[in-house]
């Protein structure tokens, strides 16, 4: 039995509103394998978005643990945060948020190889341009401009810049939502295909049960701030067990792809 | 079948960095009155460019060929009042979507309006439709003179776009943003149009409708906040109710309670539902015709239940077999995974 990657345990955060206080992340644990995909579901305002947060070191929780590759994520600073850092990558929802628009693709794939000492001067194009390829871009592309490229583009190359430091997890928070749907397909197959071949693990945060079922191994799914239920991905989806796994699988759209719709053919 | 209007060869063209665009390319369509049709596309499909050019609202830089015919009947106070309004999606500049005559007392009115003509933030630019509105209302007055008026943004269209932190101004109280569509284009009194603001945040179900027409946007959730953007799109009575991605920001969850509403207003006043969206699973749901736009084409339109379960068009298949439903088939190899 190895030791997970990532253990989260009692994980807390609560912001003060109005006079009162509210958990956004109350007393959440889970753990996350080498090369795993695990899920984090849950409506807006359940808590996803803050764990992503918390994980990056980019607010502090008022208590829980976070351990990441056996030693303590939460006690580490400076130096020593920014080596770890290099081994847990981020994906946001919108890159084009996430990068300066007008910065070249090749400078946005740069930054993490010169800042964590990755590649010399000399060897860095030749990086990018490998990095370029490994998640099916062309190497052309190093010169264009962020905001010159695709929705889909951009988002390869966030993959791409997240796999740069050679990470063991990639936190992923709606990395995929905005995306069109046959686009979105392939940047799914894209992270699968790193991960097989790098045992990348992910965390991949999300409101679409439709996306989780196809990509994650587990899920743990949150109702504000706390976990409402989590297991094994295909059996929580087939048969949630709590009210809001029941709600998020009621909601989501089914396209029924046999049966007559009689509702539909009355009006012609 | 009654039509609503009727679109013929319509094509949109946009100049983007010296060169032109075809964001629509001559499409026909034919909706009629009282259904839902759901317009559904990728990225650059056009389906947003058709939303907006049926009411009337692509910038002015759009160049615009073919026609779209009305089919409304006229009402006896069209056009006899229509103060400037704060609202974007009811702007009276946006009556120039004007297709068929007669076309004057619109245009007077967006001609009286001091921003109309400086487009000083993208949605100003957005509102006014001077170019179409002329070129359009010449097609129109060659054409036999019809027991129609001119649709009227807020009046006879509602529109609901998908950030409604974008389309409610920040600075004014809910009540009264869904107060003036009332007062604008029903002539009742301020009292009148608050009474039936109220009613409206009822029938949207927000849970306190006396505080809500108080609140102020950033107040709300995203779902509450689009909720309201539904009211003051409907507070008017429109004929035509348009929704373009109006659920795509928002999660599963409420995205199912906001399409819930839509179906149960659009039925319970008898409009009209163009229903724009990326998703064809969310649009199976809520329509009874789907149109299928890519690069700027209509490539398939029919009954919902023909589209979903025996596509004609290669592209349609291509979009079914994108959608990743819960009983879809998992990209991951569970077998081989690594635990």
């Amino acid at each position: 039995m190895s030791s997970p990657l990532l253990a989260v345990s009692g994980l807390t955060k609560r912001y003060r509103r109005g006079g009162k206080t509210i958990a956004a992340v109350d007393d959440v644990s889970f753990d996350i394998e080498p090369g795993e995909t695990l899920a984090l579901a849950g409506p807006s305002g359940s808590g996803k978005s803050t764990i992503a947060r918390l994980l990056l070191r980019l607010i502090e929780p008022d208590a829980g643990r976070v351990e990441f590759e056996g030693g303590d994520f939460l006690s580490l600073n400076g130096a020593a945060l920014r080596a770890q850092r290099a081994r847990l990558q981020m994906v946001f929802q919108d890159p084009l948020a996430a990068f300066n628009p007008r910065a070249s693709v090749a400078r946005v794939l740069d930054d993490p190889l010169r800042i964590h000492g990755i590649a010399s001067r000399k060897e860095r194009p030749r990086r990018i341009a490998a990095l370029l390829e490994r998640v099916g871009l062309s190497a052309d592309l190093a010169g264009r401009a962020i905001h010159e490229i695709s929705g889909g583009q951009r988002q390869r190359v966030a993959i791409a810049r997240a796999i740069a430091t050679k990470p063991s997890l990639i936190v992923l928070d709606e990395a995929v939502s905005a995306l069109d749907v046959s686009v979105r397909r392939q940047i799914l197959q894209l992270l699968l295909d790193l991960q097989r071949e790098e045992r990348i693990a992910y965390l991949f945060i999300s409101h679409d049960l439709g996306v989780i079922s196809a990509i994650a191994h587990r899920v743990v799914i949150l109702d504000a701030g706390r976990t409402a239920e989590s297991g094994d991905a295909r059996a929580v989806i087939d048969a949630p067990q709590s009210a809001i796994g029941k709600a998020l699988v009621a909601a989501a759209p089914k396209l029924n792809r046999t049966s007559k719709d009689s509702d539909a053919a009355d009006r012609q | 079948m009654t039509a609503l209007l009727s679109i013929r060869d319509l094509t949109v063209t946009y100049r983007r960095d010296g060169s032109e665009v075809a964001a629509l390319k001559h499409v026909s369509l034919d909706v009629a009155a009282g259904e839902r049709l759901a317009i559904i596309g990728e990225s650059g499909s056009g389906k947003s460019t058709l939303a907006l050019a049926i009411a009337g609202l692509l910038p002015a830089s759009a160049r615009i060929g073919g026609r779209i015919d009305w089919f409304l009947r006229s009402p006896s106070s069209w056009g006899a009042k229509a103060p400037p309004s704060v609202l974007p999606d009811i702007s009276p500049s946006r009556g120039e979507i004007a297709l068929s005559s007669p076309p004057s007392p619109i245009s007077k009115v967006a001609g009286r309006d001091p921003t109309a003509k400086l487009p000083i933030s993208p949605l100003e630019g957005e509102m006014s439709g001077r170019t179409e509105g002329g070129l359009m209302e010449r097609d129109a007055q060659k054409s036999a003179a019809k027991p129609t008026h001119i649709p009227l943004g807020g009046r006879d269209i509602g529109f609901v776009f998908q950030d409604p932190s974008a389309s409610l101004d920040p600075v004014m109280a809910v009540g009264e943003q869904i107060a003036e569509v009332a007062h604008a284009h029903l002539g009742l009194t301020w009292s009148q149009s608050y009474a039936r603001a109220k009613t409206l945040l009822e029938r949207v179900r927000l849970p306190d409708p006396d505080a809500a027409l108080r609140a102020f946007p950033h107040q709300l959730s995203g779902g509450q906040k689009q909720r309201v953007a539904i009211a003051a799109a409907i507070a008017a009575g429109p004929k035509l109710l348009i929704a373009d991605e109006a659920t795509s920001a928002l999660d599963t969850i409420v995205q199912a309670e906001i399409v819930a509403l839509i179906r149960q207003l659009v039925a319970e006043d008898g409009m009209t539902l163009l229903f724009v969206s990326h998703d064809i699973a969310l649009a199976a749901e809520l329509a009874e015709r789907i149109a299928v736009c890519r690069h700027g084409e209509l490539v398939e339109l029919g009954a919902t239940a023909q589209i979903i379960a025996s596509p004609r068009h290669a592209y349609t298949r291509a979009l079914l077999d994108a959608h990743l439903g819960l009983d879809a088939e998992p990209l991951l190899e569970r077998a081989g995974a690594s635990r």
